[in-house]
């Protein structure tokens, strides 16, 4: 066991930044945040354990320190890794479905409502003379009439 | 011995259950009685051998049996005892088991609580139960048998998984299995309802109370689940998006559109086609997610031991079941006809906007989770859904649905007008909007989504309390306790229902809009300062626990210099997993939580720690509580229980017994449903 | 009509977790099929002195394998490695990921050296280029440099046999 944590120490040793930089730190962990381990498929480069999102977010923190920006490093990843490590998938054409889909399913839900709502009004109604309603109201004072 | 007469008992309920489907559905469709009759002792009987069955696993677990192959899986030597109870549902098999052992209480509860019910409903009801069980117990028995032996017999078994040895991991999963599975008495009222060609408002009367049950556990199983992630997976996290967690929300979503669907059906007779259709939906979606966790068709966490073949059976399974649901739907339901005509504005038409959204939502987490599936089945390349996507559509979807929620239980049946609403609600509005400004100036930084976050929850309880004081006023003469008694429950639990979505709102505004997370290297003596706290980092020790190694760090919470908690998180190695285990400590509070998690070890004694500031984020599930809370009540509304529907049927009766009184029963009926 | 509409959904719906249940969700395509090979230039593992970059194999047909010695599949795969490599279809050169020296060279020893050369990248930068996120993992590269096969996770004798083998001929021809 104790191997274990002394194995974790000495990995961790070499991931520790040498330059205390809380700024650089944050713009990293912001950009990680962005990206899909590929290891721990479930988590963001910013939260796995595995050693290939350590080694990522050195990269990203070596990239930043190079200057170049979010989309430049973004756009490096997905060279080497493809569109999968992005968190956020991004719109392109085989995208539009995925984007717009909810959009539509919202628009053909209002619309069925919509053409119900006018089809119902062309159905013919009961009405009821005056007695009727009191005599209906009446009988029913006993009763709720506000259960939802 | 034991196991094999799990095997032997569950073998007996799949002979039960299929005599059972076959009998009751036939003896339905024939009118013959004796088959019928059926129903209820085979549904007792199928339970009491699940239930035997279940036994005999959990007995396998508690005398730690690593003869059974699941059992060895899932457990070890040194596993202590409540987690040898939990092991049972803690992998695919024991699930399975656990699955037909609420299905089958289900259906002794429908047995139980369905005497007015006719005979024939209930022996279809009970019989298209049947039928799932059938699938089910078929599944364990042919392809993922809990009592499977291991030969040779290991020495020791492989240990539950540590992030399942929780307190959490013994209610979790039968709460949410049971809202899961309950979604089947909904699926087959409604499978009856179409078989049998009656489909009207005593039918939804009928279904309601066991639908509004199901959601009940549903919520509370979803909220544990995001509970638990919470405090076990140790970034503070509490809902990922995650494929099995969308499995089990979309049910959820369209359950709740199914809720407010049948109240309409209740109430005025209409939507019925559209609520038989949720109904279906609803419980497509429960094996649906039960799929998805199984066949290794998608990445998850949470996934089970991932096998395509069983996937097949699933998937043939799902598909016979619902294909046939939507094919006996598609071929019945012209028969079923409009129902009651209502206004463009109603209550009517606000509910069916509401269950618009709701779908829509479901329709769009369905979308994200299968899209990656959809491009790589085409081959179009690999992409993946987070999070991120899902948060973009979900909130613009719900907000409407949110501001509906205020207007809605204003608004009358059939006829309703704007103008009336919109005088009743002015100050309800207005103190939204300034509460919400006042707050967003108050907390400081704000955004446009805090703002709106919060201007809906005040809006929500504002519009209710307008509510609940129109209804307390409008009972002349009475005094304050009569009015308030002369409230039904199911009109407490809508109320209380709509106030838990808007705490829920409260709590997940303010912690994401606010939450604060640092990372930073800490040795003994340094501190660190977030917002009004510090923390401390006293010391880092190794401690052994039962099954496992770790270091155990000492972090003091300050306030103002006093100390506020002493919070010890740890990182730990079970002997049985590859990586570390990540043991967050928690200050809750009603405000907020404060939330330490311990990163990598930079040397013995230095290490990064995660500091977190979490307000509101017990809002998140008390909100939830309540919302279940609200359920409850609405489900045990007197109108559900006997005395009360005796009344009624003898009222109509008497109403219906002349030409004239045939008449004024249906404008009773119509009276009433204002 | 309008109502079998949903059920036609459904059965689309269903044919495809059908298709899903052949497909391998974790394993992450590689973006560098048919693009030119990244460019390294590593020291080799046996001979520090010397380097090796992917511009030494220019005009001809080769397998890159990504390896390490902390790597379990690896061990897995290994026995094909070395057969294939005794084959002579293609050369094999190796890239040593994220390993000590000693480590890669004594594992070599104990399980065979299937590699003309193995470079060393022991910070896995290079692997990062080349999109690896598990070992092992090999690249089929051709005449010009491009890549044009990867394969994710261990080779087996099927692989080679239906894949590896005829491409590398065909690109040979070609």
């Amino acid at each position: 066991m104790l191997v274990l944590l002394v194995m974790n120490v000495a990995r961790a040793a070499e991931s520790a930044p040498a330059v205390h930089d809380p700024q650089l730190d944050e713009r990293v962990r912001a950009l990680a945040e962005t990206l899909r381990c590929l290891v721990c498929q479930n988590e963001t480069i910013a939260d796995s354990p595995a050693e290939l999102a350590t080694d990522l977010r050195k990269q990203i923190r070596e990239k930043m320190q190079q200057g170049l920006s979010d989309r430049e490093i973004l756009d490096y990843m997905v060279a080497r890794y493809g569109d999968f490590v992005l968190y956020r998938p991004p719109l392109k054409t085989i995208t539009i479905l995925l984007w717009f889909g909810p959009l539509l399913f919202l628009l053909a839900g209002l619309g069925a409502l919509f053409y119900r709502l006018t089809q119902r009004r062309k159905e013919a109604e009961v009405e009821l003379s005056e007695t009727d309603h009191a005599r209906a109201k009446a009988l029913l004072k006993s009763d709720d009439n506000e259960i939802p | 011995m034991v196991p094999e007469l799990g095997q032997f008992a569950l073998a007996l309920a799949l002979a039960i259950a299929l005599t059972q489907a076959v009998l009751t559905l036939a003896g339905a469709a024939r009118g013959n009685a004796a088959w019928m009759r059926v129903a209820r002792p085979a549904a007792l009987g199928q339970f009491i051998f699940v239930a035997i069955a279940f036994g005999c696993l959990m007995y396998s677990f508690i005398n730690k049996d690593f003869s059974v192959a699941f059992v060895a899986a899932n457990s070890n030597s040194a596993l202590p005892l409540q987690y040898r109870v939990a092991g049972v549902w803690g992998g695919h098999e024991g699930s399975l088991l656990l699955w037909t052992l609420i299905l089958g209480a289900w259906m002794v509860a429908v047995s139980v609580f369905s005497r007015r019910l006719p005979d024939d409903m209930v022996a279809r009801v009970l019989g298209v139960m049947a039928l799932v069980n059938v699938g089910f117990l078929s599944f364990m028995l042919f392809t993922s048998n809990p009592f499977d032996r291991l030969f040779p017999v290991p020495a020791d078994g492989r240990d539950l998984n540590p992030l399942l040895q929780d307190p959490a991991m013994v209610l979790h999963p039968p709460v949410l299995y049971t809202g899961y599975v309950g979604f089947s008495v909904a699926f087959a009222f409604a499978i009856a309802a179409l078989l049998s060609g009656r489909l009207d408002a005593t039918w939804a009367r009928w279904s309601r109370p066991w639908t509004t049950v199901a959601w009940m556990f549903l919520t509370l199983g979803i909220a544990l689940g995001s509970v638990w992630s919470y405090y076990e997976l140790g970034w503070g996290g509490w809902w990922f998006w995650d494929p099995v967690e969308n499995a089990s929300f979309m049910p959820w979503l369209v359950g709740t559109a199914l809720i407010h669907s049948l109240a309409v059906t209740e109430k005025r007779g209409t939507f019925r086609s559209w609520t038989v259709l949720l109904a279906i939906f609803a419980f497509a979606l429960s094996l649906l997610g039960t799929f998805l966790v199984r066949s290794g068709v998608l990445t998850s966490v949470h996934a089970f031991a991932t096998d395509p073949k069983r996937g097949i059976f699933i998937l043939a399974f799902l598909t016979v079941v619902i294909g046939g649901s939507l094919a006996l739907f598609a071929w019945r339901a012209q028969r079923i006809g409009l129902g009651g005509s209502f206004d463009p504005v109603s209550r009517e038409s606000m509910l069916l906007t509401n269950n618009v959204l709701l779908v829509a939502a479901a329709g769009s987490v369905l979308l994200g989770t299968l899209y990656p599936l959809l491009l790589d089945a085409l081959d179009l390349g690999k992409i993946s859904v987070g999070p991120p996507y899902f948060e973009t559509i979900f909130v613009p979807l719900m907000a409407p649905a949110l501001f509906l929620m205020g207007i809605g239980p204003l608004s009358r049946w059939k006829k309703a007008s704007l103008p009336n609403l919109a005088l009743r609600l002015r100050w309800a509005f207005a103190v939204s909007l300034a509460t919400a400004l006042l707050l967003s100036f108050a907390l400081g930084r704000s955004s446009l989504w805090v703002s709106l976050g919060l201007l809906l929850a005040v809006w929500i309880v504002a519009a209710s309390a307008v509510n609940f004081w129109e209804r307390i006023s409008n009972f002349s003469g009475a005094s304050v306790a009569a009015r308030l008694a002369g409230a039904s429950r199911a009109y407490y639990g809508m109320l209380l229902a709509h106030i838990g979505v808007a705490v829920f709102v409260v709590g997940v505004t303010l912690e994401k809009g606010f939450e604060i997370q640092k990372d930073v290297r800490m040795a003994p003596g340094t501190t660190e300062q977030i917002g009004a706290y510090t923390f401390r980092f006293e010391d880092v020790e190794q401690v052994t626990g039962p099954n496992y190694v770790a270091a155990h760090a000492t972090i003091t919470a300050l306030r103002n210099g006093k100390v506020i908690a002493v919070l010890h998180p740890e990182k730990r190695f079970y002997a049985s997993q590859e990586s570390p285990m990540t043991e967050a400590a928690i200050d809750p509070g009603f405000t907020r939580d404060l939330y330490v998690s311990l990163g990598d070890p930079v040397d013995s004694k230095t290490w990064i720690v995660r500091l977190q500031h979490k307000p509101f984020v017990l809002w998140i599930w008390g909100g939830c509580v309540l919302m279940a809370l609200g359920g409850f009540f609405a489900a045990g509304d007197r109108r559900y229980r006997v005395e009360t529907l005796r009344k009624s049927i003898a009222t109509h009766a008497a109403l219906g017994a002349t030409a004239a009184g045939a008449r004024l029963a249906r404008a009773a009926v119509r009276e009433k449903s204002r | 009509m309008k109502y079998y509409l949903v059920l036609a959904v459904f059965i689309v719906l269903v044919a495809f977790l059908a298709v899903g249940l052949t497909l391998n969700p974790h394993e992450v395509p590689s973006p560098l099929i048919n693009k030119p090979a990244p460019h390294f230039d590593l020291p080799q593992l046996r001979d520090a002195s010397k380097n090796f970059s992917e511009r030494d194999m220019m005009g001809k047909v080769w397998l890159l394998n990504v390896w390490a010695s902390w790597c379990v599949s690896c061990r897995e795969e290994h026995p094909v490695l070395v057969e294939f490599a005794k084959s002579e279809v293609a050369p094999v050169y190796g890239l040593d990921y994220k390993d000590k020296r000693e480590d890669g060279m004594s594992w070599l020893e104990r399980f065979g050296d299937p590699y003309r050369i193995s470079a060393s990248d022991y910070d896995g930068k290079v692997g990062i280029d080349y999109g690896v996120y598990g070992v092992p993992e090999t690249y089929v590269i051709d005449k010009r440099g491009v890549i044009r096969y990867k394969q994710i996770g261990p080779l087996t004798p099927e692989i080679l046999k239906h894949k590896i083998i005829p491409l590398v001929a065909s690109l040979n021809n070609g």
